[in-house]
């Protein structure tokens, strides 16, 4: 208890809040990378997610890959990319990059195929034999249906993007997982654990936005057709 | 005019759903693909609209081959019902009702108008119109499947066992709604059931079907009924259940099938 009240000292110091190693940037750095990631893991699985759900072709595959992404630990991934790709302190955004979209990439996709697989084949028949081409059927009957589970993924993937962002101060790089690296060495316990505190709170936060945002973009009739309170 | 030539279907599987089936179905008739499950029929049924391409053989529209025809464009002028009606979940009554107009890239307002007209046309109060399916009752969504089938006017309907899942109250007000709408409309219709008096009173040929699509009998319901071609079709349309007699049972004429039970009475009033 003693701790986490020292935590939130520091944390509600406005000398910690200035600067461009304070409270303030860290944060608008730790969700930039967080958001390039997502952006990254988006854009590959969530069309690919798409793809395997409306022809039922890859899923085995994708299973496959998707759970042996998830068990690879972050941290050795990031060390071995950035050795591996040559990249420097100035270019470690990349191997941080591609670590935190292979951690949001899998629930992206299984959340994608998942929504798509979940549709009542008869409605797919339905529209195939009404005279919807094979785009009208993924754009007009499956996104929009599958819509819940892919947000729900995305948020999913967010959740664990945002928490495990603080890596990329590993590399040298911003975020607020700086606080947390650089109050080890000089055991200022205070300070990470105010890092640790903010990223949850940002975690958070940044999750009941989405919550918001899934639920004005899920339409009444979505709502009505696949029964999700969200 | 709807027309198969021999048409043959092998699925990769190696299953042989259809062996080697002939018909034409003249305009503005209604031909009933009558058989049981797996016999086939839906099958047939989905090679007019290109949902399922036959191995050999050819289907033709009037004078065209579909096999040449685009199955995207050929579909939006072919009504189409399933038993599950197979609506689009999240999209109103009257979205749904309008969905070819609106595809064909008619104006939303004009679309709507139509589909307001076409509810009314199967029966339904044009005030559902904003309902979605799922708020509707089994014997509703048929109707909105078949007031979207008709939306683009088309020649060619087909119905796949369209009455299949809702109670026999309501399948018998949907059957008289469809004679009704036929008999304004004069579509040419192909019509699947495993329903043997749904098949005799809609169809005005009815074709039974065995394993494989091969044709058992095909025929005008009477002529089925009063000479069934072998045991096969006998026993698929009721058996000693259609072989009646009449007999004198407490002062009035009783009719009995051939296993004794009463079925009916005759009425004296009529004929």
């Amino acid at each position: 208890m003693r701790f986490l009240l020292s935590a939130l000292a520091w944390i509600l110091d406005p000398a910690h809040w200035a600067g461009p190693t304070g409270i303030g940037a860290r944060l608008g750095e730790h969700l930039l990378y967080s958001l390039l990631a997502l952006v990254l893991a988006t854009v590959i699985a969530l069309p690919l997610g798409l793809w395997i759900g409306h022809t039922g072709r890859g899923r085995a595959i994708a299973i496959g890959t998707s759970g042996a992404l998830r068990a690879l630990p972050s941290l050795g991934l990031l060390t071995f990319l950035a050795v591996a790709l040559g990249v420097g302190i100035n270019g470690a955004l990349l191997p941080s990059t591609i670590v935190l979209a292979v951690l949001a990439a899998p629930p992206i996709l299984a959340g994608a195929y998942a929504g798509v697989e979940g549709i009542d084949r008869d409605v797919v028949d339905g529209a195939r034999a009404t005279g919807f081409s094979e785009r009208q059927i993924v754009t007009a009957v499956e996104m929009p249906l599958a819509a819940p589970m892919v947000l729900g993924g995305i948020r999913s993937a967010t959740l664990q993007v945002i928490a495990t962002a603080t890596i990329a101060a590993y590399l040298g790089l911003g975020g607020l997982g700086r606080f947390i690296l650089d109050g080890l060495p000089v055991r200022d316990y205070s300070q990470m654990l105010a890092g640790a505190v903010l990223v949850t709170v940002l975690a958070l936060a940044i999750d009941g936005l989405l919550l918001l945002l899934q639920r004005s973009l899920v339409t009444a009739g979505v709502r009505a057709a696949t029964g999700v309170e969200t | 005019m709807i027309r198969f030539d021999h048409v043959h279907k092998r699925f990769p599987d190696g299953t042989v759903a259809v062996e080697d089936f002939s018909l034409e179905v003249p305009s503005h008739q209604v031909a009933v693909l009558l058989g049981s499950s797996g016999c086939g029929k839906t099958t047939l049924m989905r090679m007019v609209n290109r949902m399922v391409d036959p191995t050999s053989g050819s289907v033709w529209i009037d004078d065209d081959n579909v096999a040449d025809l685009d199955p995207v464009a050929l579909r939006r002028r072919i009504g189409y019902v399933m038993q599950s009606a197979g609506l689009l979940p999240h999209r109103t009554v009257a979205d749904n009702v309008a969905t070819v107009p609106v595809l064909e890239g008619s104006p939303r307002r004009a679309a709507r108008r139509r589909a307001l007209e076409l509810l009314e046309l199967v029966g339904l109060d044009p005030g559902i119109a904003d309902r979605y399916p799922s708020q509707l009752s089994g014997g509703q969504r048929q109707r909105v499947g078949v007031a979207r089938a008709l939306a683009a006017d088309p020649n060619i309907l087909l119905m796949d066992e369209p009455f299949g899942a809702v109670d026999p109250v309501v399948r018998r007000d949907l059957q008289r709604e469809l004679q009704r709408i036929q008999a304004d409309l004069g579509k040419t219709i192909l019509f699947v059931t495993h329903d043997v008096d749904e098949a005799f009173l809609l169809g005005s040929n009815v074709l039974v079907l065995r394993k494989g699509a091969e044709v058992a009998q095909s025929g005008e319901p009477s002529q089925i009924m009063a000479h069934p071609a072998d045991d096969f079709v006998a026993e698929f349309i009721g058996g000693p259940r259609r072989r009646l007699h009449t007999e004198t049972r407490d002062g009035v004429q009783a009719v009995i099938d051939a296993e004794g039970r009463v079925t009916g009475f005759v009425d004296q009033g009529a004929g």
